[in-house]
């Protein structure tokens, strides 16, 4: 029977990659423009499609408030944890987020999780897959990489993006870690390796033993919230400062020009990876123009504090490995900001390159090197081949695995750098007489006080059968899958009870959420969206109408010119032409003019209403004349009409 | 307690029906996995509970079993064997983990032997984490005297820390301290690896007085073991490293 197809995908913070091992050799799918890379971006268009990739990109300039990019800095994460980066990213989140509750990015008019806005992105990659693979093929199974330092919450949100984008996620897969394996492929080798991956938002640094095909990682560490995107924000506020100093315009909060300026410096870096210099070269809002030159050396003295923060984390995963850097054979470069010669220099230092006559490993496209190592992996999955026979990948935990005991301390159970799967088995007891309940703290990280690592999960063991206080012993076990993810299981050994765990993902979707959530085909969502609107349309067009064919009992009304009462009617006429029709965005128009037409008399009719009240009559049954309050769509409130509708 | 009884259980094959020894990870009649009946860690690996080990030997063992329980292998089986790969491979990997490193190894044999380390335990750590405390500790007898005088040591060396001194003479001094207890540190590592030779002779000669004694001085030796690394802790605390 033919394997069925598992592709590999690198969901990444500023590109998303799909690959497929096509006879033993990984290849990325481009989409339908030709392009290997999709742009990590989704918009909601005006007429209210999804965009996603370089499509969405456009929008990026022309609607930002309509647009995302680097979402993945949001996945698994809470407000608590994201204020940082509101200062240098345009998130729009939603304005009544609560503590500890799963973000929502605010496009246009609608709110999305971080999960749904990845899902969107995988739901493009799989698109493509299927494209490539020809009429009637389906993509339902992949292997999606992750950044080696996600924490569970970070890993669970990744996983949650592909149900909704109906995608089986068969494994996440660490990207340093795929890097490895697409390295390994060509090379049956044995010794020690590095991986250093300085992406556009996360850093990871990973050391692996190679041996006979096994790819056993030994030790990892990074920072999730490093990367290229924080030398473009260093950039760009030297220019919004160059700009306000110079041209006195302070531009920090118009989306547009800050969209237009962090192309510019995008490009720039690019450029000063290849060149000594380079010129900044924009133009603003309101015909100014913003110019300025940069020199390799100034660009390299301004990323200094940004790349050297990739120094304690490789020299912390080396120690963590029990090896000295002169060990390491060979040191493997991924990622597009290990493109800039000062990062490659960094690297030669940190690992002792030079003075063992080597070079750090550029052969495959550091943007594609990691979807073609998940291709690699997905082909294992899938029942492998002769290529991928005797290759196993035999990964750590980045973080080490705690629970809160008494006084806020963290007691760790399962260590950093522990080979995944990994358990742990712990005992609990009751502290009450008849206690029925016990609540567990679980958490993820090195410090000491529980306050300072990060919260996995509010575990609330039930069910426990009364007896005198210490008396229950309640087994409960930690098992961290082959996904980094953590699974929790518990039974009280007296009675042989199992007990029952409620989980509180903290910042995760429940799974009823996520069933929700979940995208039919891109045809089902495109429609179900026109439905949507056309019912919203056509419930708006009959308020108005019935409000119009109300108007001539009002006193108001015999106050308007001839002429108003033709345009009026000519208007009415319009819409009841069209309001029966699918057309949803007529709809919208032709209720725009009879609102415009109206206006008048709208306006007439508040001022009959104040004077009708003074005459004895209550607000109330003047407003009764008025219409249905604040949500009918126009005649008590004129002056909202126009936002309203734009 | 409820290991034993779990140990006892001969598989019979799920899939084939074919009984296999104990321990068995896979079928040998028609190599499905099998579920999961053995949680010791020396047991898992195959190997008597001896200390002395073949650390090479013990991770091509470790490749060999990783090569058939790893849930990658099982991607595309029944729910029921990829339950049963994760809590294999947990396993594995928590015995490897454990077995390859020294103390830890002999740790987990004398838990096995019924043995709590209390003065290693998690629980004395986080009662006196909680109580906010140092944990208390037996100072060994035959080093009081030079414990008493580190400690004195360490006191100035807060002291001078605190109002930015340097006394080139402490730091002298307290590298001194380092080194020494560095070096035994060393020397109870080996002493540990004769012992380990004890322990395993007398369990091959089924001798219980000998296996008693030596798990008694396995004990003190971790208990002091334990003791230095936090006098070697506090040290390198003390000169800033």
């Amino acid at each position: 029977m033919a394997q069925e197809k598992v592709v590999g995908i690198d969901l990444g913070t500023t590109n998303s990659l799909v690959a497929y091992m096509q006879d033993d050799v990984p290849v990325v799918i481009p989409g339908e423009d030709g392009s290997n890379l999709v742009p990590s971006v989704v918009a909601l268009a005006a007429d209210g499609r999804i965009a996603v990739g370089n499509v969405a990109r456009t929008h990026l300039i022309d609607a930002p408030d309509r647009a995302v990019y680097s979402a993945k800095r949001l996945m698994g994460r809470g407000m608590e944890d994201v204020q940082s980066e509101l200062q240098f990213f345009p998130f729009r989140l939603a304005k009544d987020l609560a503590p500890g509750e799963v973000l929502r990015i605010q496009l246009g008019e609608r709110e999305f999780t971080p999960p749904e806005i990845s899902a969107y992105i995988l739901r493009q990659l799989k698109q493509n897959a299927e494209r490539y693979f020809g009429p009637g093929s389906s993509v339902t199974k992949a292997v999606v990489t992750v950044p080696a330092y996600f924490n569970d919450a970070q890993r669970q949100a990744t996983k949650d993006a592909g149900r909704i984008a109906g995608l089986d996620v068969l494994r996440l897969v660490n990207e340093p870690t795929a890097a490895a394996l697409a390295y390994g492929l060509d090379k049956q080798k044995a010794g020690i390796v590095a991986v250093y991956d300085l992406g556009g938002g996360t850093f990871d640094v990973s050391i692996l033993k190679l041996q006979d095909g096994i790819f056993e990682v030994i030790a990892t560490n990074g920072d999730t919230h490093l990367g290229g995107d924080d030398i473009d924000n260093l950039l760009i506020a030297i220019a919004l400062d160059d700009i306000a100093g110079d041209l006195k315009l302070d531009l920090r909060h118009n989306g547009e020009a800050v969209q237009a300026i962090r192309k510019a410096v995008i490009d720039a870096k690019i450029a000063l990876s290849s060149q000594q210099q380079t010129t900044l070269d924009v133009n603003l809002p309101g015909g100014e123009h913003y110019q300025r030159t940069i020199t390799r050396e100034q660009f390299e003295q301004l990323i200094a504090p940004v790349i050297e923060r990739t120094i304690a984390p490789c020299r912390m995963a080396i120690k963590d490995a029990g090896i000295t850097s002169a060990q390491i054979e060979e040191v493997v470069l991924v990622g597009g900001s290990t493109r800039i010669p000062r990062v490659r220099a960094l690297v030669e230092e940190v690992f002792e390159l030079p003075s063992r006559g080597r070079k750090p490993h550029t052969e495959l496209n550091p943007d594609e090197v990691v979807a073609l190592g998940a291709a690699v992996q997905a082909k294992i999955l899938a029942g492998g081949s002769a290529a991928t026979e005797d290759m196993l990948l035999l990964d750590v935990t980045p973080l080490s695995l705690g629970i809160e005991a008494l006084g806020g301390v963290v007691a760790r159970i399962i260590q950093r750098n522990s080979t995944i799967p990994a358990s742990a088995t712990e005992h609990f007891t009751t502290g009450v007489d008849g206690q029925t309940n016990v609540a567990i703290h679980v958490l993820q990280g090195e410090r000491e006080m529980a306050k300072d690592c990060r919260s996995l999960a509010r575990f609330d063991l039930k069910g426990i059968p009364p007896m005198t206080a210490g008396m229950p012993r309640i087994e409960v076990k930690f098992l961290i899958d082959a996904n980094g993810i953590l699974h929790v299981s518990a039974h009280e050994q007296r009675s042989g009870k199992q007990a029952e765990i409620e989980v509180k993902p903290t910042y995760g979707l429940t799974d009823e959420q996520v069933e929700t959530m979940i995208l039919d085909s891109f045809d089902n969502a495109e429609e179900d969206f026109r439905q949507r609107q056309l019912v919203e349309a056509r419930n708006e067009a009959e308020t108005i109408l019935t409000l119009v064919e109300r108007a001539p009992s009002n006193p108001a009304w015999k106050l308007l010119e001839p002429e108003e009462y033709l345009r009026i009617a000519h208007r009415k006429a319009e819409l009841e032409a069209v309001y029966k029709g699918d057309d949803y965005r007529a709809i919208r128009n032709a209720i725009e003019a009879l609102d415009k037409a109206t206006r008048h008399f709208a306006e007439l009719q508040m001022d009959t209403a104040v004077s009708s009240a003074i005459k004895g009559k209550t607000m109330q049954t003047a407003n009764e004349n008025l219409g249905e309050g604040p949500t009918a769509p126009h005649p008590i409130a004129p002056a909202e009409i126009e936002t309203q509708e734009r | 307690m409820t290991q034993t009884a779990e140990q006892s259980v001969i598989a019979a094959c799920w899939a084939c029906g074919t009984e296999n020894p104990p321990g068995a990870h896979i079928c040998a009649s028609c190599g499905k996995l099998l579920a999961s009946d053995s949680r010791d860690y020396f047991d898992f690996f195959g190997l008597p509970h001896r200390l002395t080990l073949d650390i090479a030997a013990l991770e091509k063992q470790f490749y060999r079993l990783s090569r058939k329980l790893h849930p990658d292998l099982f991607a595309q089986a029944s729910k029921q064997e990829q339950q049963w790969s994760l809590e294999k491979s947990s396993i594995l990997n928590d015995a490897y983990r454990t077995l390859r490193d020294p103390i830890a190894r002999t740790e987990y044999l004398l838990e096995t032997q019924g043995i709590r380390l209390e003065e290693q335990s998690r629980d004395a750590t986080d009662a006196a984490r909680a109580a906010g405390t140092a944990k208390q500790q037996v100072v060994p007898p035959d080093m009081l005297e030079e414990v008493f005088g580190l400690n004195m040591q360490l006191e100035e060396a807060r002291m001078a820390a605190a109002s930015n001194m340097q006394d080139p003479q402490l730091i002298a001094d307290l590298e001194a301290a380092e080194k020494n207890f560095t070096a035994q540190m060393d020397a109870l590592q080996q002493q540990l690896e004769s012992l380990w030779a004890a322990w395993d002779t007398a369990l091959i000669n089924n001798d219980t007085a000998a296996k008693d004694d030596a798990k008694q001085k396995m004990v003190a030796l971790l208990n002091r073991r334990s003791y230095i690394r936090n006098l070697v802790r506090d040290v390198q605390q003390a000169l800033g490293r």
